[in-house]
């Protein structure tokens, strides 16, 4: 669909609707429009159309172009009874068509009304929707924040566990060490004892137990003295 | 305006045949013309908001006449005089 050809350019189109017109033609004694009137008003005056009326039913009547009959009679009743009806009962029954015409206009201004606030809420909604883009960026930040913490959360981890991994490895090997130097120490001591206890000949058991019994003797002497 | 586009209540008495003479005289021309007049005569006093009893009152009292007329032959013989 090109937009070459101007579109909606006439003026009156069918939407929205012209507003019917409030009253109707003017119309004098229910049977003659007021233009009748007014165009003889300006060469008869006021009682020109009236006077033309009266001469024109006397001619009928005299001539007897319209002839009077049991049906003028009956024209004469029917006629009395509709505008004695129209005349008392006419406000009355114009006052209920306008009523039952009000009620339909207010239905469908209420069917407008209501699709106006509706649309017009979601505008606003759409509105508040714009406003919180805004913030977009602020909410991304907020997840970058979150992301950079974890991440650093995580790697502090991690190099707590290798540390404690390379600690657990090197206490291993210093009580390795340890426990070899102590092994190798124990085994030495026991040697010696072993090799000094061996080398303890009798003969220098007698004589190590006889000094010592003199020694004892000089320190029971020294004791009693004291 | 010109003699083709005035309504007929613009039109003077003398140009009356001239301007019969430019109005479309063919059937649809015909059956238009009585379809605008009618139109017309309900968007005045038909179809409007506060109408009252002139726009139908109109309509029958046309009617009557119209069948008076159409009945005139026989009821002439219903006169009271001879001659008027």
């Amino acid at each position: 669909l090109h937009a070459a050809r101007p579109l909606h350019t006439s003026q009156q189109r069918l939407a929205p609707l012209p507003p019917l017109p409030e009253k109707g033609g003017e119309v004098r004694h229910g049977l003659i429009p007021e233009e009748f009137f007014q165009f003889l008003y300006p060469k008869t005056g006021v009682t020109g159309p009236y006077v033309l009326g009266t001469g024109l039913l006397l001619y009928f009547l005299s001539k007897e172009i319209y002839v009077i009959n049991h049906e003028t009679v009956a024209a004469a009743c029917i006629l009395s009874v509709i505008i004695y009806g129209v005349k008392k009962y006419g406000a009355d029954v114009a006052a209920f068509a306008d009523k039952l015409n009000e009620e339909k206009v207010a239905k469908a201004s209420e069917v407008k009304n209501e699709a106006i606030k509706a649309l017009e809420t979601a505008i606003e909604e759409e509105k508040k929707e714009q406003w919180r883009v805004e913030g977009r960026s602020y909410l991304f930040d907020a997840k970058r924040n979150n992301i950079a913490m974890l991440l650093e959360a995580n790697y502090r981890e991690r190099l707590l566990t290798v540390y404690n991994e390379v600690k657990k490895r090197l206490d291993y090997q210093v009580a390795l060490q340890n426990l070899k130097r102590q092994k190798e120490l124990d085994h030495m001591v026991q040697w010696v004892e072993k090799n000094v206890v061996q080398s303890i000949t009798p003969q220098q058991q007698k004589e190590s137990i006889a000094k010592c019994i003199l020694d004892l003797k000089a320190l029971s002497k020294s004791a009693q003295v004291a | 305006g010109p003699l083709s586009t005035r309504r007929l209540m613009d039109v003077r008495l003398g140009e009356l045949p001239l301007w019969l003479a430019t109005r479309d005289l063919s059937p649809q021309g015909l059956l238009g013309g009585v379809q605008k007049a009618w139109s017309r005569y309900c968007d005045k006093y038909i179809n409007v908001r506060r109408g009252g009893a002139a726009g139908i009152s109109m309509l029958l009292a046309g009617y009557c006449i119209l069948s008076y007329s159409w009945n005139y032959q026989h009821i002439k013989c219903y006169r009271w005089r001879k001659y008027h």
